[in-house]
């Protein structure tokens, strides 16, 4: 069992926290670095587009306090995948201060690398013209020219070759921009020379920190270990403990199919994968297959704006409107179509939201409603905030007047929960670019800063 | 009985902004097995609970090593876009709770 490399993962997103004495039992054996993954496209595209973090930075500087101070003191690197939450440059930039405030606190130097994930917009649309971008699933759109020009912000997930570099280059702190979510802990793994499909597996295990051990979280840390042909997981909290099946079901969380993993440049092959308890919480995993693509191909990501939203929270507990709630709604929304005339029809959307009555799954629910109070949610997109502020204030005050058929409650038909009932919710975006595209040459640039408080 | 009763996890997430995944998963090969044999669970089962076109599901597996059943479908409006309902995907699992098993 000698020779292994030691991965900690403290949690499964920078800022989420951990328990510090989980955290410190890792360096009860010699740790060959701590890798954690701060990205993730789950919150939807806002983080991206509107260059805001996942996390606060109250929460960043505290998990990252700990993880430099240790790592630094073992002399190990201290890795951080698509920091700031989407990894594009604001969010780098955020975490890049937040590093240097904390070794000026600590009066710590350091050897920083940086790795870039952004591209510009002219970089993509010439790849685009030359052919060398699609689609990533079938049922999103062509890139256009167009497309691109709307979209603020364009990164890219890094595999772990620029990593590797950094790792090579002897970095104690490697801050990277979008990452593939498993690349930061394989490149580590595949700097100590270990096999790349057991380096990738374990890397898509720890990305998520504890979710991989009964009882599952992201807040608690795992100790991952790479062996020449294997890797083993287990839990740092004497509370959780890692089995066969809770290692092998956390390699098919959130991604689309359960053993096929693609990943930048090459595919994961787990189908033959075995997941075995060698020790009391200690899970064996073998043959995690690496299969290298023909065509490097990296994941684009793209946010752009493409509406302002002004929204009404507010309940209904009249059973007459109950009955008819759609009905009329469908009114309202003409009553306001013809006071707001001059306003083409086209340009903005009312959308309305039962909560109690199909809001969360819309058209797809299968139940029947059978209660006897809604809470209502509407919203306003418009091109402009004043358009919608005005549009969803004229919704409001129509719909809380709305003299519907056999209505006896001509005071009033909605309950707000607060004053003001409009919030204004700001820009929204969407995900406008979700592609592949062929690379030949590495396109993240590595920057490299020495942090100096001697 | 009912596929949550039989079931230790049962739940969904986004793959992706553009795909919803659901996971089946069970805490003893037996029930496991008995699942996977009956052949309740089908893409057309699927389909109907989700009220979907069959080709909109992408994938329906089985993982032996995991006791579990993956299946991926495609969103009809992407991860927090403007009409999206669930932005993590997390609550999509429910129509799937009921089948008969």
């Amino acid at each position: 069992m000698m020779g292994g490399v030691n991965i900690l993962s403290p949690c499964g997103m920078l800022g989420y926290g951990f328990p510090v004495a989980s955290f410190l039992k890792a360096f009860d054996q010699d740790i060959h670095g701590i890798v954690v993954d701060a990205g993730s496209t789950d919150a939807g595209p806002h983080k991206l587009g509107a260059n805001v973090s996942i996390v606060s930075r109250l929460a960043l500087k505290k998990d990252l306090s700990l993880m430099i101070e240790m790592g630094l003191q073992h002399k190990i690197p201290v890795i951080i995948g698509s920091a700031g939450g989407a990894g594009a440059k604001t969010h780098v930039e955020r975490t890049m201060d937040v590093i240097r405030e904390i070794l000026q606190e600590q009066q710590q130097s350091a050897k920083i690398a940086i790795i870039w994930a952004d591209f510009d917009q002219q970089q993509i649309i010439k790849a685009n013209q030359a052919g060398k971008i699609n689609p990533l699933s079938r049922h999103i759109p062509p890139l256009t020219e167009e497309l691109i020009l709307h979209t603020q912000t364009i990164v890219a997930q890094m595999g772990h070759e620029p990593i590797l570099r950094a790792l090579e280059e002897r970095c104690d702190i490697i801050v990277c921009g979008r990452s593939y979510d498993p690349s930061p802990f394989a490149a580590l793994g595949i700097y100590h020379g270990m096999d790349e499909g057991l380096a990738y597996h374990l890397g898509k295990i720890l990305e998520c920190g504890a979710l991989c051990a009964e009882p599952g979280t992201t807040k608690d840390c795992i100790l991952g270990t790479l062996y020449e042909d294997y890797f083993t997981v287990q839990s740092l909290n004497p509370i959780r403990k890692c089995t066969p099946t809770s290692v092998a079901a956390h390699t098919f969380y959130e991604k689309e199919h359960p053993y096929i993993l693609h990943g930048p440049g090459f595919m994961l092959n787990l189908e033959l994968c075995t997941f075995t308890e060698i020790a009391e919480g200690v899970v064996e995993v073998r043959n995690s297959q690496y299969i290298p693509s023909d065509v490097m191909k990296i994941k684009l990501e793209g946010a752009r704006k493409v509406a302002y939203r002004t929204f009404v929270l507010a309940g209904i507990r009249d059973p007459l409107l109950l009955g008819q709630l759609e009905d009329v709604e469908a009114q309202v929304l003409q009553q306001v179509q013809t006071y707001f005339s001059e306003i083409p029809k086209d340009t903005y959307k009312v959308n309305f939201y039962h909560y109690g009555k199909d809001a969360v799954l819309g058209e797809q629910e299968p139940e029947t409603f059978t209660g006897h109070e809604v809470g209502i949610m509407f919203e306003v997109l418009a091109e402009n905030q004043e358009t919608a502020n005005a549009i969803c204030a004229n919704v409001r005050s129509t719909y809380l007047h709305y003299g519907y058929e056999n209505r006896k409650s001509t005071a009033g038909n909605l309950a707000f929960p607060f004053a003001p009932s409009d919030v204004e919710f700001g820009p929204v975006y969407e995900f406008s670019i979700y592609h592949l595209m062929e690379i030949t040459d590495n396109p993240f640039r590595l920057e490299i800063v020495e942090v100096s408080l001697a | 009985m009912k596929l949550y009763e039989k079931a230790k996890i049962l739940r969904s997430k986004n793959s992706g902004p553009f795909e919803l995944t659901l996971d089946v998963l069970f805490d003893n090969k037996q029930a496991y097995e008995e699942v996977k044999a009956s052949g309740v669970l089908t893409k057309e089962v699927i389909a109907k609970a989700y009220n979907i076109a069959l080709d909109e599901i992408y994938h329906f597996i089985y993982f032996d090593q995991a006791l579990g059943i993956k299946i991926t479908i495609a969103r009809k409006i992407s991860s927090g876009s403007p009409g999206d309902r669930d932005v993590y995907g997390t609550q999509q699992h429910a129509p799937l709770m009921n089948i008969e098993v």
